[in-house]
């Protein structure tokens, strides 16, 4: 086999879900062992495509060849023979089992009658971990390890199974820094052994950093492939979305703006520590730093959910002690969670429902009763000042796209007038024309004189919306900046040192 | 990272039993046993312990048939309709048509089998809860064997199915005769089965994959399907056992007799640590379960405590056990930032 | 190009239908209704008089037990939750009553004093069940440990309270006023009935127009995101078993007056009708749907279904088994309904 043939090559494959065109003609091909970045905005067919390569779908049309040989119909298992792995980002790791056994499960498939061999299971499960440059204790309970030791788990899994491609969603988003070097490293393992490993993720300029070859797609097509060398992330962007999306910078000097919460020498054990900053009337405040450096601990507190040990804070002069994220709320500070999907929004139930949540109790009448023409005109009235694109506000919010659903939430926070608001990383797993949605809304916000604190990985999103960004390291703020008097890239080495 | 997992691993024996609710179990009854052999008299003889291991023999098989299914996420409370079903079933075709042993036990075990795997249908391909289908299928079951069976007891079972089996007596010092019968040595066989079934055989592992995580089970490449109809078809078997069993203890079959014994049953698997929803739990803590509620309500009758304060006595040791190993098994960790480690962050 | 919708399956089909049945409200209760109309008719093919005030009398009688017992089951039902306690609750309250109107009022008290002890009693039953509630509120709000272990404990608990008490006997000795007030109607509607009405109505409207009943629902969907929404989430589970169990409060008063006696024992096997009888009119077994119109909708259908083969002859465990078919004849066609629809390809994600 010529160095010529790739792994994986799709020639005009289709899929069609009923009337939906979810795949149109998608010529492509992976290489063995190289690095392939995947990426494309929600709902531009990424995870179709992935889900037709394992077998999971047929595909309407076009063929599908590996090693230059044509393989369908191709069902899971098959794929899976011929080497195709996928990692979906929930890892599909079994909690409640050992790392051996996650690790060997392939082992129970084979054997049906036969006895399990416990040790060739852990024998199997220490070589591949070897191979891969790990140690971890193959007795652990996977539901004790963390995100990465999970992540870990997973490849080694794919790994016994021989896998000669494997396709990985979003693996980086909830790793540290050096988690994501280690990830990087074992992929580099996986190269070397010649597996291609085919990542799909929103980080753009991870994208550009880790692969060597980038795949744009949209609307069900494929844009283009190019060697990363020769795109960047804003390349990226505008081909993702057909729109030239340029961040200019709004830092404005607010200094002169009333204070309006004051917090000094927040203290917290193990999670944060002398945590001092003023946030202003109108400010928009970024706290940047790596995953894991204590800034949701620290939006937790301030939102009451936790309890600080040490130091205070002072709402508009007046000394806060928040026994509950209720006390919060009443004092005017919104806390929108990271976590959209299970702490964000309610899925199965309506649209109305979910944004009168955290205001419904003051909306009773005498009788304790919520009327309902007070009920509907709060949801009619969200709906159309944050554009949520939606015929009914008695439509469940899992009907909604990703970025509908986030406007949901702030409605619902925004719905409490808070004074206080704060956006834990708001626009994960948004596509791009609705963040920039929700920079406008973020915008409008600091206009109205609300104070906003937004949490969030992405610098160019800092360098978009803030008047100021805070670093934090390990539990304590390490630094500040304001864009415009240094640039993103700098902002970005600080961060990443 | 590396040495969280060392730090989890060697952060000492100790902690990790404190987690597990086998552990909780065992100290419990040994203050249990402890204090009644000092307060009954007779309570630790050899010749109660046996009489006591008779006795809940019926209900630890069931209760290991119903360990498998909760294991495997679900969860079933038909059983002792099926056991009853089953045994009456049996005791017809034994006296009305007079078949001979082999097929009577063949026809009663196929019986739960089958019941067993109807509730697998309803769950899998009907896509009914499993406490719902199972409240509906016991519903019917036992309603249809009263309304069939008049209410009546078969009592002219045939002596092959009622005389005592003994595989073991002996006499002790005071003069008893101790006797290991069927039922109990029926009990340690499924036990040991049942155990080394769920931890040895692939298919055991893969229910305990398929209660961990279904969708990542699917994914692996198991039949869900055929995972639950192997799961619920093996407690309608064990409740066969179980009903057979109990009609060769009393010598006749009474519709009514397992009617509200599901509660009892399902309390011992809980307690002795399986969880509801699915993957967890072991077959010596189940048995454990048991061993405590059968103690308890031995050491209660021998210090002459009427039966009907044990029904408290139950109550109370459900509520307090399952809260003390619901919060002793939380994690309950922060963030270990600032302690240098990086962690879940 | 259209987005393919977003399809959480929680691992069990029939929640997704339900859901999706909630979502376009109208056409919800629709089935149970038809369902109803067409038992109806079909026993008055071979029932003469089935569909008469007569029969409608006799059912309005009957109903309130489960009625109401089904009720304080569909309130922790639509929390995610469960209170396997409710017979035993409303066993010993109804006890309690009967215990002090028994020891307190002879044959020769004055009406005014034998009026006075009924007040009593009943202070007294309302107090048991709010204790009751208030205790298991508090244990599946702050424990964390399955509504369903709980509640199987408290079970036991008060069933075993109530059997060493009155070491399995009935008590009787209710004064006639009481045994009257079973047997009164108002316009031919037993007061019973109008009971069960009005606390339909009421939890209805707790349920769906407070934030308290909204509170329920959601937290029976996601109990994290309430929390995080800032719901009292503690607050509302400990309010939903108070609700649970006072509602036990008023099917213990409908027990004394339609049995004149209260014992331990009584109604034990209408536990699982209970949970049946609230699925069937659509709660979500999972949590976070459920109206008491479709609850009662459904108890009607059970109703009638058990008049109906009365009047044949058939024996009561006959009934209940046609109860349970049902429930799974129900859940069938709820799962073949979008195949038959056409309105979904067999499994979206085709994963299998």
């Amino acid at each position: 086999m010529s160095d010529d043939v790739p792994f994986l090559r799709l020639t005009g494959l289709s899929k069609r879900f009923g009337g939906v065109r979810a795949l149109e003609e998608i010529d492509w091909d992976v290489r063995p062992g190289e690095i392939h970045c995947l990426v494309g905005e929600n709902g531009c067919g990424k995870s179709t495509l992935i889900k037709t390569v394992a077998g999971v779908h047929p595909p309407s049309a076009g063929t599908i060849e590996i090693e230059g040989k044509p393989v369908l119909p191709l069902d899971p298992a098959g794929a899976k023979a011929l080497g195709i792995q996928v990692i979906f980002q929930d890892l599909s790791l079994f909690p409640n089992l050992s790392v051996a056994e996650n690790i060997a499960v392939e082992n129970h498939l084979d054997r049906l009658l036969k006895p399990v061999s416990w040790k060739r299971m852990r024998e199997s499960a220490s070589a591949v971990l070897a191979r891969l440059g790990f140690t971890l204790d193959l007795d652990l309970v996977v539901s004790d390890l963390s995100v990465a030791e999970r992540q870990i788990v997973a490849i080694a899994r794919g790994l016994v199974a021989e896998a000669r491609l494997i396709f990985m969603d979003e693996p980086t988003a909830s790793l540290t820094r050096t988690e994501v070097d280690r990830l990087l490293g074992i992929v580099g393992r996986l190269k070397a052994d010649g597996i291609a490993v085919v990542f799909v993720s929103h980080r753009l300029d991870e994208v550009v950093e880790i692969a060597e070859r980038v795949t744009v797609m949209r609307d069900g097509r494929k844009v283009g492939t190019w060697p990363a060398d020769q795109v960047n992330e804003k390349r990226i962007a505008h081909l993702m979305t057909g729109l030239d999306i340029d961040h200019s910078i709004v830092a404005r000097d607010m200094g002169k703006a009333e204070p309006v919460l004051e917090v000094s020498g927040l203290s917290r054990r193990g999670e944060f520590a002398d945590i001092d900053f003023t946030l202003r009337r109108g400010e928009v405040l970024g706290i940047s730093g790596l995953l894991g450096s204590g800034r949701t601990e620290l939006a937790l507190t301030l939102f009451g959910m936790h309890r600080a040990e040490h130091g205070s804070i002072r709402l508009e002069g007046r000394q806060l002690a928040l026994r509950s994220n209720r006390d919060a709320v009443r004092a005017g500070i919104a806390y929108v969670s990271e976590d959209r999907l299970s702490l964000g929004v309610i899925l199965q139930q309506s649209i109305g429902d979910n944004i009168m949540l955290a205001v419904m109790r003051g909306m009773a009448n005498r009788l304790g009763l919520i009327p309902g023409n007070a009920r509907r005109q709060l949801a009619d009235d969200w709906v159309r000042r944050l554009a949520i694109k939606v015929p009914s506000a008695d439509r469940a919010v899992q009907t909604l796209s990703g970025g509908n659903q986030q406007r949901v939430v702030l409605a619902k926070w925004l719905a409490t007038r808070p004074k206080v608001l704060i956006l834990d990383s708001p626009t994960v797993g948004v596509d791009i024309k609705n963040k920039q949605g929700i920079y406008d809304v973020v915008a409008d916000l600091a206009r109205q004189g609300v104070a906003v604190i937004l949490i969030s990985d992405e610098v160019s999103e800092l360098f978009a919306t803030c008047d100021r960004i805070l670093h934090m390291r390990a539990g304590r703020i390490v630094g500040e900046a304001v864009p415009g008097e240094i640039t993103e890239a700098n902002m970005k080495e600080r961060i990443y040192a | 990272m590396h040495e969280d997992s060392q730090m989890a691993a060697g952060s000492s024996f100790l902690v990790q039993l404190r987690r597990r609710p086998e552990a909780w179990l065992l100290a419990v009854i040994a203050v249990v046993v402890i204090v009644f052999s000092l307060t009954a008299r007779d309570f630790l003889t050899l010749a109660n312990i046996i009489d006591l291991l008779e006795t809940y023999s019926v209900q630890a098989i069931m209760a290991m048939g119903l360990f498998v299914v909760l294991v495997s996420g679900g969860i079933d409370i038909s059983f002792a309709a099926t056991a009853s079903v089953a045994q009456y079933c049996a005791a017809l075709l034994a006296t009305q048509l007079g078949f001979p042993a082999p097929v009577v036990i063949l026809c009663g075990l196929a019986i739960g089998v089958a019941l067993g795997c109807l509730n697998a249908l309803l769950v899998h391909y009907v896509r009914i809860t499993s406490i719902i289908a199972t409240i509906a299928m016991m519903s019917v079951s036992f309603s249809l064997l009263m309304y069939f069976s008049g209410g009546k007891s078969i009592y002219t079972l045939p002596d092959w199915w009622t005389n005592r089996v003994v595989f073991w007596r002996m006499e002790t010092a005071s003069g008893d005769i101790v006797r290991v019968t069927l039922p109990i040595v029926a009990m340690a066989v499924v036990t040991l089965f049942t155990w080394a079934w769920m931890t040895r055989s692939s298919v055991g592992r893969q229910l305990y994959a398929m209660g961990g995580n279904a969708e990542a089970a699917r994914r692996v490449g198991m039949n869900i399907g055929r995972l639950q109809f192997v799961a619920y078809g093996y407690l309608g078997l064990m409740a066969a056992i179980a009903g057979l069993l109990q009609a060769h203890r009393v010598g006749e079959s009474v519709p009514n007799a397992m009617y509200n014994t599901e509660l009892a049953v399902l309390s011992a698997a809980v307690l002795g640590g399986a969880s509801l929803t699915g993957g967890i739990g072991t077959v010596p803590g189940v048995l454990l379960g048991i061993v405590l509620l059968a103690v308890l309500q031995n050491g209660l009758n021998l210090l002459g405590v009427s039966s009907y304060f044990f029904q408290i006595v139950i109550g109370v040791t459900i509520l307090v056990s399952t809260s003390i190993t619901v919060i002793s098994s939380r994690p309950g960790r922060r963030h270990r930032i600032i302690a240098g480690a990086p962690s879940n962050g | 190009m259209a987005e393919p919708p977003l399809l959480y399956n929680l691992n069990n089909g029939l929640s997704d239908l339900m859901t999706r049945m909630k979502a376009g409200i109208p056409g919800a209760h629709t089935g149970l209704v038809v369902l109803l109309v067409l038992l109806v008719a079909g026993f008055s093919l071979f029932i003469p008089n089935f569909a008469s005030v007569g029969t409608l009398q006799s059912f309005m009688y009957q109903l309130p037990l489960l009625g109401l017992l089904s009720l304080a089951m569909m309130a922790p039902l639509i929390t995610g939750g469960l209170n396997l306690a409710i017979i035993a609750t409303t066993n010993q309250c109804a006890l309690l009553m009967a215990f002090i109107m028994q020891s307190l009022i002879t044959p020769d008290s004055s009406a005014g004093s034998a009026a006075a002890v009924i007040v009593l009693a009943l202070v007294a039953g309302l107090a048991l069940c709010l204790l009751i509630g208030l205790a298991t509120g508090t244990l599946i709000a702050y424990t964390g440990v399955h509504p369903i272990l709980i509640t199987l404990g408290t079970k036991s608990l008060i069933d075993g309270i109530s059997i060493y008490l009155t070491r399995g006997m009935a008590l009787s000795g209710i004064p006639d006023g009481f045994a009257r007030i079973g047997t009164m109607t108002i316009v031919g509607v037993p007061l019973i009935f109008l009971l069960l009405i009005v606390v339909a109505v009421i939890v209805s409207i707790i349920l769906r127009r407070t934030a308290f009943g909204v509170a329920c629902a959601m937290i029976g969907s996601n109990i994290e995101a309430a929390r995080y929404s800032a719901i009292d989430t503690r607050r509302v589970l400990v309010g939903v078993y108070v609700m649970s169990s006072l509602i036990c409060f008023f099917a213990a008063l409908v027990m004394l007056a339609t049995f004149n006696s209260a014992s331990a024992d009584y109604a034990q096997s209408y536990l699982l009708v209970t949970i049946l009888a609230a699925v069937l009119g659509g709660v979500d077994p999972f949590g976070g749907f459920g109206t008491a119109g479709g609850l009662m909708l459904a108890l009607a259908i059970l109703q009638v279904i058990s008049s109906g083969f009365n009047q044949f002859g058939l024996s009561n465990y006959l009934t209940v088994a046609i109860w349970g078919g049902t429930l799974i004849f129900v859940a069938m066609a709820q799962t073949a309904r979008p195949y038959l629809m056409g309105l979904l390809p067999s499994r979206f994600d085709g994963s299998k």
